[in-house]
């Protein structure tokens, strides 16, 4: 087997897993479930094993490099550079799987856990032996725990990674999947971030080096430290290469999880979930951080950083939300916006103050109650970028992209009529938490 | 020590909305609607170092710091 990481089995020969095909990470096996250790391997091969050769695992880390894999947990920082932070920290690094997937509206990790469990264990075990880690923990959400306790313990009978997996069940709340809050509920049973810097990557877990990667992004690099860097690269653009997941809810035939070569247009995308089930008025891209977009000038865009930056939005964790016409996005915003602000971790002052008067006066707009955007853009003005972690900043994207599309609406409300003639719900909000 | 380049910063979990900040050093530091410290994020002019090293000893919570250029890495926002 090679396990050089610089010549790589030729994936032509695969079945599934040619050179500029989808799917990936999602097989598809008639009946479901998650696929077992022996459905695995016949599908994807071994893992490269680098083990302790340095000079190997630096010619793996330099093909992550070459690949262009970047995380897909939203934030789309390069896998490469992390590996390499982590891998030169004094200490023993050690190394977080993040499937705690704690936004409502996503499920791609979820599904991604359920359906194929080894890959994202591959890419950690992969992950800690390139950074010379010895354990990895592996955090998920509760609804996948059993699925990946079961293919954990398989795993261990059948095959030695080298690697200890230690799998756990993420923090129950929105802001437990943020890197310091992930680091923190594993170090002490406490799901909220910590002031950075210092950064997971040279003071994380217990002081270590730590590497926090999302599972999808350790999938993929489970199959780049196969197939290589070309293999990879033959999917998706230049500058962002590869496949994603993405997670298609609202008002489209067929919702749920899909995988897409990275710059696929838009209107493609909704296709593969049967397209719009009714008119659509806008586009939720990216997740509850992300950005709102008219319908009809994102549907031929193509679904990268690049192709969205003219929205000024991202594909961030791979959300697209349809909203119809007939559904109010000031409502809705409203909503999320309410959800946001309960689910601030209450640390710092800007955050746990702001967002709530926002959320209020956002609630008061979209009710037309009153009529105060100018006090509504000075709050988020106040409240962007003021937080130990970015949650403030990422509900005021959301929120300044509503004011921004749903302009007219707003007008509109001010003059007591609303567009909307059902209630709001296409972003599903969990029940509040009690106080 | 030398305090050219220093920025400073708010430890925004520690920092719980005294506001003692703000009184000892309004050129730099500005109250939100909370009353949280807003921190320019630009450099501390010579003239008032001194000012704002008294803003940070009087600091009952620690939250507010001195930022040399040495202190800070690539990725600090």
């Amino acid at each position: 087997m090679n396990t050089t990481g610089t010549r790589y089995r030729e994936a032509d020969g695969e079945p599934g897993l040619r050179v500029g095909r989808l799917p990936r990470l999602l097989p598809q096996r008639p009946g479901g479930g998650p696929a077992s250790w022996a459905e695995h391997r016949a599908r994807y091969g071994a893992l490269p094993a680098p083990g302790d050769d340095e000079r190997c695992r630096d010619r793996l880390i330099a093909e992550v490099g070459r690949s262009g894999l970047t995380g897909r947990g939203g934030a789309s920082f390069p896998t490469a550079r992390k590996l390499r932070a982590v891998a030169a920290g004094r200490d023993a690094p050690v190394v977080i799987a993040n499937g705690t997937e704690g936004e409502p509206a996503s499920a791609k990790d979820k599904v991604l856990l359920a359906r194929e469990p080894h890959l994202v264990l591959d890419g950690a075990v992969l992950a800690a032996h390139l950074v010379g880690a010895r354990q990895a923990f592996v955090v998920v959400h509760e609804a996948v725990r059993e699925i990946v306790d079961r293919a954990a313990a398989e795993r261990r009978q059948v095959h030695r990674d080298g690697i200890r997996l230690k799998i756990r069940t993420g923090a129950d709340r929105f802001v437990g999947g943020e890197a310091s809050a992930l680091v923190n509920w594993v170090g002490n049973g406490i799901p909220l971030p910590t002031a950075t810097p210092p950064r997971a990557s040279e003071h994380g877990l217990h002081g270590r080096p730590t590497l926090v990667q999302n599972v999808e992004t350790l999938a993929h690099l489970a199959l780049i430290g196969r197939y290589g860097a070309d293999w990879f690269r033959s999917l998706g653009t230049p500058a962002e290469p590869g496949s994603m997941l993405v997670t298609l809810i609202g008002e489209v035939h067929r919702p749920g999880v899909y995988e897409v070569g990275i710059g696929q247009p838009v209107g493609e995308i909704l296709e593969l979930a049967g397209g719009p089930a009714a008119p659509l008025g806008a586009l939720l891209i990216g997740g509850y951080f992300g950005t709102w977009a008219g319908a009809e000038a994102a549907w031929p865009l193509p679904f990268s950083a690049d192709g969205l930056s003219a929205l000024g939005a991202s594909p961030g964790a791979g959300l697209i939300a349809a909203l119809p016409a007939d559904s109010c996005g000031l409502a809705e915003t409203a909503r999320v916006a309410r959800y946001l602000a309960g689910e601030s971790a209450g640390q710092c002052g800007p955050c746990v103050f702001g967002l709530d008067a926002i959320a209020g006066a956002l609630a008061d707009l979209a009710g037309g109650r009153s009529f105060r955007p100018d006090l509504l853009r000075r709050w988020m003005g106040q409240v962007d970028g003021r937080g130990a972690c970015h949650h403030p900043d990422g509900a005021v994207r959301l929120i300044r992209s509503a004011l921004r599309v749903f302009g007219a609406e707003i007008d509109r409300h001010a003059q007591g009529w609303c567009c909307g003639s059902r209630p709001p719900g296409v972003l599903p909000v969990p029940p509040r938490r009690r106080p | 020590m030398t305090s050219a380049g220093a920025r400073l910063r708010v430890d925004p979990i520690a920092c719980d909305g005294r506001g003692l900040c703000a009184e000892v050093l309004p050129e730099l530091i500005t109250l939100d609607d909370w009353g949280f410290p807003i921190v320019g994020d630009g450099e501390v002019p010579p003239g008032l170092v001194a000012a704002a090293g008294e803003a940070i000893r009087l600091c009952p919570l620690l939250a507010l710091r001195l930022d040399r250029p040495r202190d800070r890495r690539a990725w600090t926002r």
